[in-house]
């Protein structure tokens, strides 16, 4: 499961609007992930203040 | 119970423009309508420019001072080094723009959705959509924690760029990375901008495959803030870093007052934005230009037109996707062609190179564009460049 940066993140949900599986939810001011997240990455790629990281 | 009812005609998931113009005009004609925003303040935070051109604003509300914030009377385009052309410079009496104040415009639109009568909860978020024979029978959701179901004959999702209530439909509004414009913008005061203009720069070190952009906000304020394609974003710095490197060239005494982050749909606009008993409106539907990312204007004319065929449509006791269609294919026939000639006119310019950035607005230099809209001047800039912009040709000549 990905890794959010609760500190770094600005909470645009930006990285919702990508997921393909709904995994994420933003809350209010924060975001919550299910265990429907594959990995795959694209919200990583789209935040825009790289507050998610794919663990090693 | 949370809300006064538990059967409403219309249920509006989200407060932004689209949202609180869809209660308006649904409650004002007689709508039972629930609003909800899950966020604990409407218009906060903010995730947006501010930037809307005055004509279509003004055929849906009446300027305020109090949630104006500066007006414009044109802009200027940077090339990648630094030659500029002016645009639409307000010489006779013509009309480009204001920056907004989206935390007290969002609030001002949502009393007048209260006023209109429609009930609003805030800190009230919608987690999933009641199915029932295949229509959209209402929402679940959750306030402070407690969980609640309420009913209704037409949901309108309008919860934005992280739109869920479609997805629990059965509409598809994932965004390809490549399809979501990413950005980050800086609310600085005390740095010397001109207040009559908005500025535009282009370039791929400056923001490659978007564009930075400089939004005068009065008294020495100012929104600068760049977007870029969301595939572009993870090969390489983020928006945030390129805005820091920005400013601290061009604005280093300059102070940060509010620090915005946002994603912008780029794709144009969706193929199907209605469903039995559904219907998605704004950033929901990806209704913003995929060419400026403007999506105010757009999103609140979705809001008044699905308002008006939602009312229509519970009067006649047939909210069918066939029914709702009405809503879609009158939006798309307003927006829909411009939006795809920015489309197409996007997917031309991000992959061109520096050199041939500058090539284009040389080419133009010491032309007067000053009185042009942006697809006259691109139609000039067609002429000028045959070679380099030929297939853009149709959609302008």
């Amino acid at each position: 499961m990905i890794n959010v940066n609760r500190y770094r993140c600005g909470y645009c949900g930006a990285c919702v609007s990508v997921c393909p599986t709904c995994a994420i939810e933003l809350v209010e001011t924060w975001i919550e992930v299910t265990d429907d997240c594959t990995e795959c990455g694209a919200c990583v790629s789209v935040c825009p203040i790289g507050a998610i990281e794919v663990p090693q | 119970m949370i809300t006064k009812t538990d059967k409403y005609d219309v249920i509006v998931v989200g407060a932004g423009p689209a949202g609180s113009i869809a209660a308006k005009t649904a409650a004002a004609r007689g709508c039972n309508v629930l609003m909800v925003e899950k966020r604990q303040e409407i218009g906060d935070p903010v995730r947006c420019a501010e930037g809307v051109a005055k004509p279509q604003l003004k055929e849906h509300i009446q300027p305020d001072e109090r949630w104006i914030a500066a007006e414009v009377k044109g802009s200027r385009i940077y090339a990648p080094d630094g030659t500029c052309v002016e645009l639409s410079e307000d010489v006779s009496g013509a009309e480009v723009g204001y920056t907004i104040e989206r935390k007290l415009f969002d609030r001002a639109l949502a009393r007048e959705a209260a006023l209109a009568g429609a009930e609003i909860h805030v800190k009230t978020r919608a987690t999933g959509v009641i199915l029932e024979g295949g229509y959209v029978k209402g929402i679940t959701a959750t306030h402070l924690g407690e969980k609640f179901e309420v009913r209704a004959n037409i949901v309108i999702g309008a919860d934005g760029v992280e739109s869920k209530v479609g997805r629990w439909a059965g509409i598809d509004t994932t965004l390809q990375p490549a399809d979501l414009e990413t950005g980050a913008q800086f609310l600085m005061a005390d740095i010397d901008v001109n207040p009559d203009y908005c500025e535009f720069h282009l370039g791929n070190t400056i923001a490659p495959s978007g564009y930075l952009w400089v939004f005068p906000k009065g008294n020495r304020s100012a929104n600068v803030g760049l977007a870029i394609s969301g595939e572009v974003c993870g090969q390489g710095k983020r928006p945030i870093d390129m805005l820091r490197d920005f400013i601290e060239e061009r604005y280093p005494n300059g102070k940060i007052i509010e620090i915005v982050v946002g994603g912008v749909p780029a794709s144009g606009p969706l193929e199907e934005m209605v469903t039995d008993g559904l219907m998605l409106v704004g950033d929901a539907a990806h209704q913003s230009d995929p060419l400026t990312g403007g999506g105010i204007v757009n999103a609140m004319d979705a809001g008044k037109l699905a308002g008006e065929v939602a009312t229509q449509a519970i009067s006649e006791g047939n909210v069918s996707k066939a029914r709702l269609k009405e809503y879609e294919t009158t939006w798309k026939s307003r927006h829909g062609k411009r939006l795809k000639r920015s489309l197409s006119v996007k997917n031309h310019f991000v992959p061109m190179t520096d050199s041939e950035l500058n090539k284009i607005v040389h080419s133009v230099d010491g032309v007067d564009l000053s009185k042009m809209s942006l697809f006259e001047m691109l139609g000039t800039l067609i002429r000028k460049n045959p070679k380099m912009l030929f297939s853009l040709r149709k959609l302008f000549i």
